[in-house]
């Protein structure tokens, strides 16, 4: 008998065809397009309440374009506090970027410069997690593919959410009625669990989670994720790999690997 | 319309863009070491997953200050982590996360955020 929960057939990093890649990169933005929607409504919500203007938080979002920031500075422009510490702040937040876009270049080696320097606006956390994927699923660089994670699943939405949350203002519901502050947790850590392909995967994972709740409760949830994402692999690369993992590295296939590793038995991304 | 934080706005996108871009566009970025590629290839799921139990597990209170955080998100984001892992769909377990919490707070087991 043939069970309707089975596990359905995961495909090894590099197997899957861009077409078949890109068709699940729209499906896995469609719940990341509610949570950016969501948090933009809110965004544009708590910049109506500080006194933005529709056109002071639309340009913090097309400028900026970078959630936890934004929600910073409007606290601290109602707090009344100086633009320089909300600069500040605005770095040390997004310092994260770094490690994603570290991680995407050599992927991107050869795109053309003028386009990397574009692809670097839009590079969010959601971005990168759709992205990476999709890139692993087919060993290499997809632009395409890219701009479709980036702009379909967060830009648009959260765009078009700050407007209307700035300026149709309190006749709204509050989104986490519905459940939507969840998806943005839920959604990195589904995405997360596409990624491990072994066990050095997972043993950055979990190290990342958990110095990044260290961190963060000991100084600041933010500096906690760039703790928990620059330590954690250093604790995953001292693990020692499994047999599928050192026939992935004898091939060398970061970013384009030789052949699919057939033998990997945790390839697979959601 | 008002147009002073639009200046505030020019600021912070200049301080965000180069942690973007400046990996991407430094020369020579691509022809790394195999150690340093295999620190990036583990970049994903480390900060993936530093992402979701940051915003799982801390919260900040009013006041402003940072405590451990413990409630039926955990296990709306543990039933979307499973069934991804299960079924390789993270649409249906965003869904399921959703909807749980939805629910739980519509009952009024879970507390709103």
């Amino acid at each position: 008998m043939v069970s309707t929960m089975a596990v359905p057939a995961q495909p090894a990093p590099g197997s899957m065809s861009v077409a078949d890649s890109r068709r699940r990169l729209l499906l896995d933005s469609l719940g990341i397009m509610v949570s950016a929607g969501g948090f933009g409504l809110v965004y544009g919500l708590s910049a109506r309440a500080a006194g933005f203007s529709p056109l002071e938080a639309g340009a913090m979002s097309v400028i900026v374009f970078a959630g936890a920031s934004q929600f910073v500075a409007v606290g601290y422009v109602l707090g009344g506090i100086s633009w320089l510490a909300i600069v500040l702040l605005t770095a040390f937040l997004n310092a994260r970027h770094m490690l994603y876009a570290a991680a995407l270049a050599p992927y991107l080696a050869d795109t053309p410069r003028p386009m990397r320097a574009a692809m670097a606006h839009v590079l969010t956390d959601e971005a990168f997690a759709l992205a990476i994927a999709h890139f692993r699923r087919i060993g290499r660089a997809d632009v395409r593919g890219y701009w479709l994670g980036a702009i379909i699943s967060t830009f648009i939405p959260w765009n078009v959410a700050t407007l209307v949350g700035v300026t149709i203002g309190g006749s709204i519901p509050d989104p986490a009625r519905f459940g939507l502050d969840v998806i943005f947790p839920a959604a990195m850590g589904g995405l997360a669990v596409g990624l491990i392909t072994g066990r050095r995967e997972l043993v950055a994972a979990i190290a990342g989670a958990v110095i990044a709740v260290a961190v963060g409760l000991a100084w600041d949830p933010a500096a906690g994720i760039i703790a928990g994402g620059v330590i954690g692999p250093f604790v995953g690369m001292a693990v020692r790999p499994r047999g599928a993992e050192q026939h992935e590295r004898a091939l060398g296939q970061f970013p384009q690997r030789a052949e699919p590793a057939e033998s990997d038995p945790e390839a697979g991304l959601p | 319309m008002s147009i002073v934080l639009v200046p505030l706005a020019v600021l912070m996108g200049l301080v965000t863009y180069p942690f973007r871009a400046l990996p991407l566009l430094a020369p020579g970025f691509e022809r790394l070491p195999e150690q340093a590629k295999l620190y990036l290839r583990l970049v994903g799921p480390s900060v993936l997953a530093a992402l979701a139990a940051v915003n799982t597990m801390v919260g900040k209170s009013d006041a402003g200050v940072v405590g451990f955080r413990i409630g039926w998100e955990w296990l709306a984001v543990g039933l979307c982590i499973a069934v991804v892992g299960l079924r390789r769909s993270l649409l249906i377990g965003l869904v399921l996360a959703a909807g749980s919490i939805a629910i739980l707070r519509t009952l009024g087991v879970a507390t709103m955020p």
